[in-house]
């Protein structure tokens, strides 16, 4: 072969090695990394896996803060109006955070309670996590056609 | 009456900007001086009506219009006067404005330093520009337009985020705009020696000050951020892999690798079409990141109010100006000659190397960044990208980076001998490896990666220690010691190893710490003790606070009286203010969480963090290098030269 064109060969085989290696290694994080975003119907709904770490959207609900009074410990409730969570949380809440208003938690889930290891309260006031505003879109279609085929069965 | 006079002004410049797009550009076709002869004065005409629509914009924030409704959704009666002025660009229709500001101060600026360039070029370079600024400026004016009225008038305007309400957000978003915004005079350089289908190394000499400046202001505008969010969010972070600082940290790499390939563009004539593709990439992740953050796809601290519409806009305007300038690239490009073949061992091929990585990791941050909404967009879920995948796979993909950056400047263009490249080197590898283990030890840090990324910032460090001494050895009489390019490219390396040796040491040994504490009780972090001492309530111009006192002690002898805020602002938000006490080789840092239990008890966040000075010091320097590196005169002399030779060539 002409060696320039043999030196371009190797170039382009070291190339393809190269980017394969590189892909294989960013496909592999990426999925190692992947944090799946779940309601509390999704759990009811027992679409988690125990002890896999994934998101927990919501909003807080009104009057389920309990501190305890002597370490960082904080308990609250998850809820998409449909399913409620227990969420457990060591550490320091967000300035935004607040009952009423959405979350979005990362942990993992044990004997039904949630055990957060992150917590993210988003910075605007009026604004709702998209993923959150979409679960409790669906929570509501779902009690609503719950009701109606509830409705159907009565006599 | 000002507000309108705003509208019209920005109608005005959105009409000189139509112009410019195709006036020049028809010219340089037809080959009609006259034509083309107008870019210039458009390009400053509709400068000049932008400057005045963003000064008018500024004079109803300060004068406090309220009948604005952009004003009164980010202003009110309390803001000091210099948050009223930032404000302008506080929220998405400002800052859109300013965008479009900067877009054309920079092509004024390209119309005033190319008196040497073709004027047939010129013509398409600022048509180009033109293009651009008449897609900004059509979404400013129909889909975010800040001069609307607001009828009646409110009596008092909500309040500008509480988050911006810093200095430095005051500077950020324009520093990042320039930046990102000067992508776009490369772009449009590429753009237009595609249509002339013609690339000479000349065309790469006249781009590579613009993109080196637009680089070193990108850097400059991701520390501040950087810096911004360790000080004001409240958990002493630097860097989150956020959605948006990915935005922003694209175009930063691909810009790194353009600094690059156009020098060996401009040197020897090779990687032309790759400087093109990297040039037109530039800007096209600029303008995806202005995508990203203003279309409300993604959930991020900097997200603006989303809005689909605009959103939908952005889309469109970045697939014709990506979609057009690569259909532009793919029919030009084949006919474009290639330069001479890359040898092995050559400066060029290390350089092609450095590309090569810097792009992979552009492409892992890109796919990270899209893969959800990918996802999401077909309906299979809703997943996040845990920042691990960012961060693991940076530092893999930079490790071989580190290792070839001293070699580059080492080795000659053409071809080299490996043998020679590497010999005065080696005895410095030893010493780095040697030096980052002893470093590792003294400071107590046994994590394998950050033990190997010392080694790897002292490698770079003395590498550039080796390549500054060559050239005092060889110094030739006469000659200028180092040339502006050669001390700047030196600088930005040793920013490289400084911004490492910040990385590695504040993230393996921070001790980060959050308790409960009363006052009285103190809380130790490695030599130093943490004392809260009290709590007192003060009230701000538009907020209302609460602050501790907290002594820290180093061997029962005071170094510090840390002051942490807690402010509720008047629109209810609630916003932490940390006392950090800055250090060249340590920051304390102290954040309230708030009140817990009886005894003025609070949740506190106390933490300890070495080094962390050095990551910005090393943007500063990167950014230092970039601008010297652009006053190379050699850039320039040639310049003026060619345009010596050009009216020479024309009289005879």
């Amino acid at each position: 072969m002409h060696p320039l064109r043999r030196q371009r060969m190797i170039a382009i085989v070291a190339l393809l090695l190269g980017l394969g290696v590189a892909s294989t290694f960013v496909l592999l994080a990426l999925n190692e990394n992947l944090d799946v975003f779940y309601s509390p119907t999704d759990i009811a709904d027992g679409k988690v896996e125990v002890g896999r770490r994934f998101k927990l959207g919501g909003v807080v609900l009104e009057d389920s803060t309990r501190r305890d009074p002597q370490s960082l410990l904080v308990n609250f409730v998850v809820t998409d109006r449909f399913r409620e969570v227990p969420v457990r949380y060591q550490g320091i809440l967000p300035d935004l955070f607040k009952e009423g208003q959405s979350v979005i938690a990362t942990g993992s889930i044990e004997n039904g309670i949630f055990t957060a290891t992150q917590v993210l309260a988003k910075h605007d006031e009026t604004y709702m996590p998209k993923e959150v505003a979409e679960a409790i879109d669906k929570a509501k279609h779902r009690t609503a056609s719950e009701a109606t085929s509830n409705g159907g069965s009565a006599p | 009456m000002i507000p309108e006079l705003g509208q019209w002004c920005m109608v005005l410049a959105l009409l000189l900007a139509g112009i410019q797009a195709i006036v020049p550009m028809a010219g340089s076709y037809l080959g009609d001086e006259a034509l083309m002869r107008s870019a210039r004065p458009l390009a400053y005409g509709q400068c000049l009506f932008l400057l005045l629509a963003f000064l008018l914009l500024a004079q109803s924030f300060v004068a406090q219009d309220f009948s604005v409704a952009y004003v009164a959704q980010n202003s009110n009666l309390d803001l000091p006067v210099a948050y009223r002025i930032s404000a302008v660009w506080g929220a998405h229709e400002g800052s859109l404005l300013l965008w479009t500001l900067i877009l054309s101060l920079w092509t004024v600026a390209v119309a005033v330093f190319s008196r040497g360039l073709p004027l047939s070029f010129i013509s398409r370079v600022l048509a180009v520009l033109g293009l651009v600024s008449v897609g900004f400026l059509i979404l400013t004016i129909f889909a975010s337009n800040p001069f609307l009225r607001h009828l009646p008038p409110l009596a008092d305007g909500n309040d500008l985020n509480p988050l911006l309400q810093d200095p430095g957000l005051i500077i950020h978003p324009p520093m990042l705009y320039v930046g990102y915004v000067g992508f776009s005079v490369a772009f449009a350089f590429a753009v237009a020696a595609l249509l002339d289908g013609r690339v000479d190394q000349q065309w790469v000499r006249w781009s590579r000050p613009w993109t080196n400046v637009a680089w070193s202001f990108l850097t400059l505008g991701i520390g501040l951020g950087s810096w911004w969010a360790y000080y004001e969010l409240g958990w002493g972070g630097w860097w989150f892999w956020d959605p948006v600082e990915n935005a922003s940290f694209m175009p930063w790499l691909i810009g790194a690798a353009l600094i690059h390939s156009q020098a060996v563009t401009e040197k020897r004539g090779t990687l032309r079409t790759w400087t093109l593709l990297l040039s037109i990439a530039a800007f096209s992740l600029s303008l995806m990141g202005a995508f990203l953050v203003r279309s409300g796809v993604l959930t991020s601290v900097h997200a603006f109010a989303s809005d689909p519409t605009r959103g939908l806009y952005i889309l469109i305007f970045l697939g014709v100006v990506t979609g057009g300038a690569l259909l532009i690239y793919a029919l030009r490009a084949p006919r474009i000659a290639g330069g001479p073949p890359l040898g092995w061992c050559s400066r060029e091929a290390l350089l092609l190397l450095n590309n090569l990585l810097l792009a992979t990791a552009c492409a892992m941050v890109l796919l990270g960044t899209l893969y959800p909404l990918l996802v999401d967009a077909l309906g299979m879920g809703k997943i996040s990208v845990g920042p691990p995948y960012f961060g693991n796979l940076f530092y893999w993909l930079m490790a071989p980076l580190v290792l070839l950056i001293p070699l580059g400047p080492l080795t000659r263009w053409q071809g080299d001998r490996w043998a020679d490249v590497l010999q005065p080197l080696r005895l410095f590898a030893v010493i780095a490896a040697v030096a980052g283990l002893l470093l590792a030890w003294l400071s107590g840090d046994s994590s394998v990666k950050s033990v190997l990324g010392l080694i790897g910032a002292l490698w770079v460090a003395l590498g550039t220690l080796v390549f500054l001494l060559r050239r005092v050895a060889r110094r030739q009489p006469g000659r200028p010691l180092l040339s502006a390019e050669m001390l700047g490219m030196s600088l930005g390396h040793v920013g490289v190893a400084i911004f490492i040796i910040g990385v590695m040491l504040t993230e393996a040994l921070s001790i980060e710490r959050d308790v409960r504490l009363e006052p009285g009780q103190t809380e130790t972090i490695g030599a130093y003790q943490f004392r809260y001492v009290s709590m007192r309530h003060l009230d701000g111009p538009n907020y209302r606070a609460d602050e501790a006192l907290i002594q820290v002690l180093v061997d029962d002898e005071l170094v510090a009286e840390m002051r942490p805020q807690k402010r509720g602002y008047r629109g209810g938000q609630v916003m932490t203010e940390a006392a950090i006490n800055p250090g060249l080789f340590r920051d304390l840092y102290v954040a309230l969480g708030e009140p817990v239990g009886a005894n003025e008890a609070w949740a506190m966040r106390l933490y300890h963090k070495p080094m962390i000075r050095w990551i910005w010091l090393g943007a500063i320097f990167m950014m230092l290098g970039g601008l010297i590196s652009a006053a190379e005169s050699r850039l320039y002399r040639r310049v003026r030269q060619s345009a010596a030779e050009g009216a020479a060539g024309a009289h005879a």
